[in-house]
């Protein structure tokens, strides 16, 4: 009994820790997400304006994912996610959400591409003879 | 007297379990609830991306991303939306220290950078139309409109929320409920220049790229 009285005052003090922790970060944990933020965003938009690569899809990739690292500094350092705060509950519905985001953009992309390319009507040339 | 909630001889004394957490208990559901708000508009934002990706090469020999898009605006827009992130963050640490006139100042400036970046928009917007290029002229506009647009209003929204706390703020100072408030905004203010990135980098640099 003693042990489950215990074990409620443990709970509710990690509960009330982890209420005083989540919400908002110190000056620094600001500080270090802006500038990762400025250093992430000039870097895609100096390879883009300044012709840096020279392959084009390189550079997508490239900018891809540095703005794909971006979020994530968003997340940590302006959002203050972490896998513990609201119990976990918040982290677990972003990995939900994250899972959804990429079967519908991926799937969408993918599916119609495809689509795209077989339902391709004959070239420019064909249609306008047949249109004739 | 045997007091009602005292165990027979032998039996295991009861266990309580308390369901309801007093105290924090409203505030907490209160992010985790907003939290799944935002998540639920995450969906709304991918949905307007996944048409952006299937349509925004579809020009209709309209123009293109490349003859249209000023990529130096887009930078001052970028750095309006994230200059607004960072003094949104000083509010909510002049918060944490009861500083009501700090906390307000931090406040007006976010809305300040919020307001510029919707003019900016607006006025890209206006200048787009001008070049022949309204929403219905081909698919890749329609999705860039309505993607755009939609992340627009909610930062016009944001805006709009800024100052009804700021008033409130004004009125009641930073109560516990406002405080509650402020948090919320908090999450989904820095949610929107979240998403903004998603835009700069796949609607205009990866536009103007191709």
């Amino acid at each position: 009994m003693s042990a489950d009285a215990h074990h409620v005052a443990a709970a509710g003090h990690g509960h009330h820790d982890a209420h005083s922790e989540g919400g908002h970060g110190s000056f620094q944990s600001y500080m270090t997400g802006f500038v990762l933020s400025v250093i992430l965003t000039v870097i895609p938009f100096w390879l883009v304006m300044g012709n840096v690569l020279d392959n084009s899809l390189v550079t997508t990739l490239v900018i891809l994912a540095l703005g794909g690292v971006q979020m994530v500094v968003h997340i940590i350092y302006f959002l203050h996610m972490s896998t513990k705060s609201e119990g976990g509950w918040t982290f677990l519905s972003l990995i939900f959400t994250i899972t959804l985001v990429v079967i519908m953009l991926a799937g969408s992309v993918w599916v119609m591409y495809h689509l795209n390319h077989n339902m391709m009507p004959m070239d420019a040339h064909d249609v306008m003879n047949n249109a004739r | 007297m045997m007091h009602a909630d005292t165990a027979p001889p032998g039996a295991a004394a009861p266990v309580f379990y308390q369901t309801d957490e007093e105290g924090h208990h409203s505030e907490g559901s209160t992010m985790l609830g907003f939290w799944l708000y935002l998540m639920s508009d995450c969906l709304i934002f991918a949905t307007l991306f996944a048409t952006y990706g299937v349509l925004g090469r579809s020009y209709a020999a309209g123009p293109t991303p490349k003859e249209l898009f000023d990529l130096p605006g887009i930078a001052v827009n970028t750095a309006m939306l994230l200059f607004s992130s960072i003094t949104y963050g000083f509010a909510m640490l002049e918060m944490d220290r009861d500083r009501i006139k700090q906390t307000q100042i931090w406040l007006a400036v976010t809305g300040l950078f919020g307001a510029a970046f919707v003019a900016l928009e607006i006025r890209e917007f206006v200048h787009l139309f001008h070049e022949g290029a309204p929403p219905w002229r081909s698919a890749f506009l329609s999705s860039f409109y309505t993607l755009v647009s939609t992340h627009g209003l909610h930062v016009s929204m944001g805006i709009l929320w800024l100052i009804v706390l700021m008033v409130q703020v004004g009125k009641h100072g930073l109560i516990v409920e406002n405080k509650r408030r402020l948090m919320c905004l908090s999450l989904f203010w820095h949610f929107l220049d979240l998403i903004w990135i998603g835009v700069f980098t796949v609607v205009y640099l990866i536009g103007v790229l191709e």
